[in-house]
């Protein structure tokens, strides 16, 4: 590979790493508070044809994206009644939601299937920035999502690692009897990561009906919820390993496109087996490695004081 | 032998309150149609009217012997893979991955069925019936494995291998398999008769003879046997499992290998018993859908019976639906709604029984 | 005595299975040193959860600085000037103790500070007395620590009513002294001390005044000048209390004996140095120590759950220490772990499964490949009325049953065969007056019989009444060991600080 293929491969990785990061720090966030959504596949896809119905008819990509805040918000807020005030199993729920998803979202697609989005994001260089030479166009020439998630990892990073409320969060993870104990309200704190975390993972799907391959098309994430999941495993519930992650995923993902347009002799289809398999692997080795040291304590105990 | 041997410690419950199975069965009875009712409401507010919609996927899923018979096809898949999934949960492990495994199963039945050049159907049947249930079981056996002896989550693993073995299928399907005399149809050449199922009744494949046998095995493994002990108990506490000595690992790979048969089972019947070729999209989620009917069902193995027919009926209506102007897609909210008021519906459950507890320690306390 | 700075009218509070608080009432005055008193189920912690903001009451009212509160959170209740130390403490075992204590209600503020945050932890411990490292993160601390975080908490936001809820169950008796020494400066500053306790000693020794609870019901209140400790006994219990008679120790042969042997704890650390004890037919081995030192892998080390790196276990001179716990059950070693409800038991299977978790897989319940149901009803009914378990049925889930049948279904199980080794770790945790009895006969009769019981206990109390000899560990080594009639408290207690006497 030349150096400006091996740019281009890395400015591909971080746009197609741009949704896993939305949706991963929206996950990190609900587990660290104590609940884990599996629910985020379906609720990248409810996000992303309401943000593509949204855009459409409204012409404007950012109506688009906060109608797939507000899908997922709502998605998730049901997946918190469930978890965190029934006391529902968190994986059976998260299930659910990832199935309900799904189907929520091809009917509601079905009218948009090759309808052509008129105003997606589009991308635009940095003033200053864009020009620096490898970085420029690796970081700074891309759409307006992937400049906010790179502002989203670090802020939430911040905001946990530095503040008072993220304190409190991740007391509700770690000990939830302990916050309680405290005067914090574990609920509402644990409503409002799932809620948020959902949120992010409606727009990680709208980013994909909106900036990476602006249409809508059934089961468009293929997968990719599933992957946000795998990858805050991978970086320990930590949005600045995340970036990372998100960027290594990206690069295998676009590596196994770019390999093709190479003309090396292997099945597209093959090669899209690709980031499952990477997936696991890197799965394993994390699960081998780390033992799981810094699991939130309480990830997937529902609390209730007086039980 | 009685327990009225021990009869003095032992004193009955001081108040008449409803059998708990009435309780139980009526609370879920109710979530069921809490979840219709929700639905109706979703339904009108999209334009549609919501009695004629239920009249009419009554009609489709019942409403004929054609329909009965389809119904029961579709119940086949989601029993069989909806009773290795209730195995998996039984014992807490989280087995997601029924989709791929039945996919793999398919694909292993699949191999048989078109390489079997003129064997006999005496022989080609057992042997894609074993090879299918064997396919799904080593397609299980990995994530089973990586969690039996490295701790990795079979949640994420089960489902990446999901999308791999789907993408196998696909690629089977457009390569080395795919139908000479279709255009780049993505399936391949149909098999031979001697690789199709019996049919009982109409449609009706013999896979439901299979599904039933399963129910009345796993219904009497985890009653009646050491092993079904051994699992139950692991799945309430790991803790009390390694302290009576029950090995654990073993059970993991025994369990998740006999999840992913039940899987693989699916997928083979699928093959050879209602579209007699492997293709892509070969199972709409039935793999997915034998979660929530494992859940609804309470992971009691006729009870996953009976769901896997009301939900294949969900399915069934959904597609007459689709004739009438709403997109199937409904079918598979219903069926969200429906575990979502089944989860409920445990919560209510509880609190009402913590609740009579509270009280009845109250009324018996001296004034 | 000054107007109270609490009062608590007809406190009810019901569980399932039993009437915690029957309508209690009970006064706090500021500066002083109440001592709540009573058995382990009386409701002493009951009482204060519902103070303290964490269980709602079923009846009754609240009244702080004479108006009526309605604590709907410990949140409320903080901001009231209430705070709790619980006997399992509540802290977050990841964060830093600066971390632990800035948690929670107190300043409305949005950033963290570090650096000045130690600072004003650091400041705030110190003029208090209770040294304590702020940048520590508390999965590091000893449980004295612990406690002086949880105490540290409640003074930082000012506090004015502080409950400890049985804080020296967990210290050996030299932390004992300055712990009371905090307590007393701390009501010096016009601050209120609710001191929970079981033990007649401590209560005289610290309290200004003491409150006896009883089944829910206060049963009586004394001042510590006026009483006497066998008077205080007897409103606890509601009778006199008699300690059942240890006879003379005849040992025979030893049967369980560790040399030398290695362990590994939780998250890899060592957590067993060399350890070799023996114990002999017909003797009770009481085992010491702070909570956290070794006892737990001692104990999973003798029955099989935590194989040894290093040295060996032998039952009758022969090495068990490759076998499993599976194994070593058929070989006669019994184990009553600590956590009865959660590895002894399973806690949502009936009575009838709970029985046969040991021997399911032998005739008459295991045959074959079957499980045989009613064999198993009739192992659980015969456990039922030999051990007197009171259950409503054996079809009953065993986590409806109270903790002390609980308890006596689990030991009737693990001695129905009666073994040649009987671990037996916390037996009466949390366990009533009567239950604990009937658990402290029952290991004097296995003694009789001629096991070797070797007894884990963070009760120094029962350690004396049982064991004839007590070994100490400390950090996972045997720091002491002595015959209990040569023993004082004071020298276990040293051994169990680490200090060599």
């Amino acid at each position: 590979m030349t150096p400006d293929q091996i740019v281009a491969l890395l400015a591909a990785a971080v746009t197609a790493g741009a949704p896993l990061i939305y949706a991963g720090v929206g996950e990190t966030l609900a587990e660290r508070s104590g609940v884990l959504n599996l629910g985020v596949e379906g609720i990248m896809l409810v996000g992303a044809v309401c943000g593509f119905a949204v855009a459409v008819a409204t012409g404007n990509p950012w109506l688009g994206a906060l109608a797939a805040l507000g899908a997922g918000a709502l998605l998730a807020a049901g997946h918190a009644v469930l978890t965190v005030t029934l006391g529902a199993e968190q994986v059976t729920s998260g299930l659910a939601l990832a199935l309900y998803g799904t189907g929520l979202s091809a009917f509601l697609g079905k009218p948009l299937i090759g309808v052509p989005n008129p105003a997606p994001f589009r991308a635009f260089p940095v003033p200053g920035l864009g020009e620096v030479p490898v970085l420029g166009p690796i970081l700074f020439r891309q759409d307006a999502l992937v400049y906010l998630s790179y502002g989203l990892a670090l802020a939430t990073w911040w905001w946990l690692a530095r503040t008072k409320p993220g304190l409190h969060l991740r007391a509700c993870g770690e000990s939830p009897e302990a916050a309680d104990a405290m005067g914090v309200n574990v609920a509402a704190m644990r409503y409002g990561a799932v809620i948020v975390g959902g949120a992010l993972a409606g727009l990680a799907g709208a980013y994909l009906s909106l900036a990476y391959t602006p249409a809508w098309t059934e089961n468009m994430t293929g997968g990719l919820g599933w992957i946000a999941i795998a990858l805050v495993i991978f970086s320990t519930w930590n949005p600045l390993r995340l970036l990372g992650g998100a960027y290594l995923f990206g690069a295998v993902d676009a590596l196994g496109f770019r390999v093709q347009l190479l003309g090396v002799e292997t099945s597209s289809i093959l090669l899209r087996m690709l980031p499952y398999l990477f997936t696991l692997t890197v799965l394993v080795v994390i699960t081998v490695a780390r033992r799981q040291a810094s699991v939130p304590a309480a990830l997937g105990r529902p609390y209730f004081r007086e039980e | 032998m009685s327990t009225g041997a021990a009869a003095p410690p032992l004193a009955r419950p001081a108040r008449a309150e409803p059998p708990a199975w009435v309780e139980a069965v009526g609370v879920r009875a109710g979530s069921i149609v809490a979840a219709f009712a929700v639905g109706a409401v979703f339904l009108a507010a999209t334009g549609h009217d919501p009695a004629h919609a239920y009249r009419e996927m009554a009609v489709g899923a019942f409403g004929s012997s054609f329909a009965v018979e389809q119904t029961l096809v579709k119940a086949i898949p989601l029993a069989l893979a909806g009773l290795g999934v209730a195995l998996a949960f039984t014992m807490g492990l989280w087995n997601v991955g029924a989709e791929g495994q039945l996919a793999v199963g398919a694909l292993a039945a699949s191999w048989l069925a078109l390489s079997a050049g003129g064997l006999p159907a005496a022989v080609v049947l057992p042997g894609l019936t074993l090879l299918g249930a064997l396919g799904g079981a080593a397609w299980a056996l990995v994530p089973a494995a990586l969690r039996a002896y490295a701790g990795v989550n079979e949640i994420i693993s089960t489902l990446m291998l999901n999308y791999v073995a789907l993408l196998w299928v696909d690629y089977l399907v457009f390569g080395a398999w795919a139908d000479p005399t279709a255009f780049s149809f993505p399936y391949s050449r149909r098999f031979p008769e001697a690789a199709h199922l019996p049919r009982l009744y109409g449609d009706v494949h013999a896979g439901a003879l299979a599904a039933l046998v399963a129910a009345a095995g796993l219904a009497l493994l985890l009653g009646r046997t050491r092993w079904g002990y051994e699992i139950r108990t692991i799945g309430a506490s790991q803790a009390a499992a390694r302290y009576a000595g029950i090995p654990v690992r073993r059970r993991i790979l025994l369990v998740m290998a006999t999840s992913g048969a039940l899987a693989g089972l699916a997928g083979a019947g699928e093959v050879s018993g209602v579209i007699h070729r492997i293709q892509q999209g070969l199972s709409p989620g039935y793999g997915f859908t034998a979660i929530i009917v494992a859940w609804v069902a309470q992971l009691r193995p006729w009870a996953v019976v009976l769901v896997a027919v009301l939900f294949a009926a969900l399915l069934n209506g959904g597609f007459v639906l689709q004739t009438a102007g709403v997109p199937a897609a409904i079918a598979y909210m219903l069926q969200a709604m429906i575990l979502t008021f089944v989860l409920a519906g445990e919560y209510l459950l509880r609190r009402l029984r913590r609740r009579r507890a509270v009280a009845a320690a109250r009324a018996l306390a001296p004034p | 005595m000054r107007p109270p700075l609490v009062e608590l009218r007809g406190i009810v509070k019901a569980f399932p299975g039993v009437v915690a608080n029957a309508g209690v009432d009970l006064t706090i005055a500021p500066g002083e040193v109440l001592a709540l008193l009573g058995e382990n189920g009386a409701g002493k912690s009951t009482l204060m959860q519902v103070l303290a903001g964490l269980y709602r009451p079923d009846a009754g009212t609240i009244l702080i600085d004479g108006a009526p509160a309605d604590l709907r959170s410990p949140g409320d209740a903080i901001a009231r000037g209430i705070g709790m130390v619980h006997q399992h403490f509540r802290l977050v075992e990841s964060f830093t103790v600066t971390e632990n204590v800035l948690l929670g209600q107190g300043e409305r503020r949005f950033l963290l500070r570090p650096a000045a945050d130690h600072a004003r932890v650091a400041r705030i411990a110190g003029a208090h007395g209770l040294t304590v490292e702020p940048r520590a993160v508390v999965r590091q601390l000893s449980v004295g620590e612990r406690q002086r975080v949880e105490i540290l908490k409640m003074l930082y936001r000012d506090a004015r009513v502080l409950v400890l809820d049985e804080p020296t169950a967990v210290l050996t008796p030299q932390e004992v002294a300055p712990l009371f020494a905090a307590i007393r400066r701390i009501a010096g500053q016009g601050r209120a001390v609710v001191f929970i306790s079981h033990k007649l000693d401590e209560v005289l020794a610290i309290a200004d005044r003491i409150v006896v609870l009883r089944a829910g019901r206060v049963a009586g209140e004394a001042q510590p000048a006026e009483t006497t400790p066998r008077a205080l006994a007897r409103l606890m219990v509601g009778h006199d209390v008699d300690r059942p008679p240890r006879p003379v120790a005849a040992p025979g042969a030893i049967v369980l004996e560790l040399r030398g042997v290695d362990a590994t704890g939780e998250g890899g650390r060592r957590a067993l140095h060399a350890v070799s004890l023996a114990v002999r037919a017909g003797e009770i081995v009481g085992v010491a120590g702070v909570a956290g030192n070794g006892q737990r892998e001692l104990a999973e080390v003798v029955a099989g759950l935590r194989p040894p790196e290093a040295g060996e276990i032998c039952l009758d001179g022969v090495g068990i220490g490759h076998l499993d716990s599976r194994a070593r059950w058929r070989l006669g070693i019994a184990y009553v772990p600590e956590d009865r409800l959660a590895e002894g038991l399973i806690a949502p299977f009936p009575l009838a499964e709970n029985a046969v978790l040991r021997d399911y897989a032998r005739p008459p319940v295991g045959r074959g490949p079957l499980f045989d149901r009613a064999a198993a009803r009739a192992r659980a009914a015969a456990i039922v009325e030999r051990f007197q378990v009171r259950a409503p049925h054996v079809d009953t889930p065993v986590r409806h049953l109270s903790g002390g049948n609980q308890q006596r279904l689990l030991v009737g199980r693990e001695t129905w065969r009666r073994p040649r080794v009987l671990v037996a770790m916390h037996p009466t945790r949390g366990l009533d007056v009567d239950a604990t009895a009937s658990v402290h006969r029952l290991l004097l009769s296995l003694r009789a019989e001629g096991v070797a019981v070797l007894l884990l206990s963070e009760s120094l109390d029962e350690l004396f009444a049982l064991a004839d000899r007590i070994a100490v560990l400390h950090r996972g080594r045997v720091a002491g060991e002595r015959p209990t009639a040569a023993a004082t408290r004071e020298e276990i207690g040293l051994l169990m600080a680490g200090a060599v006497p």
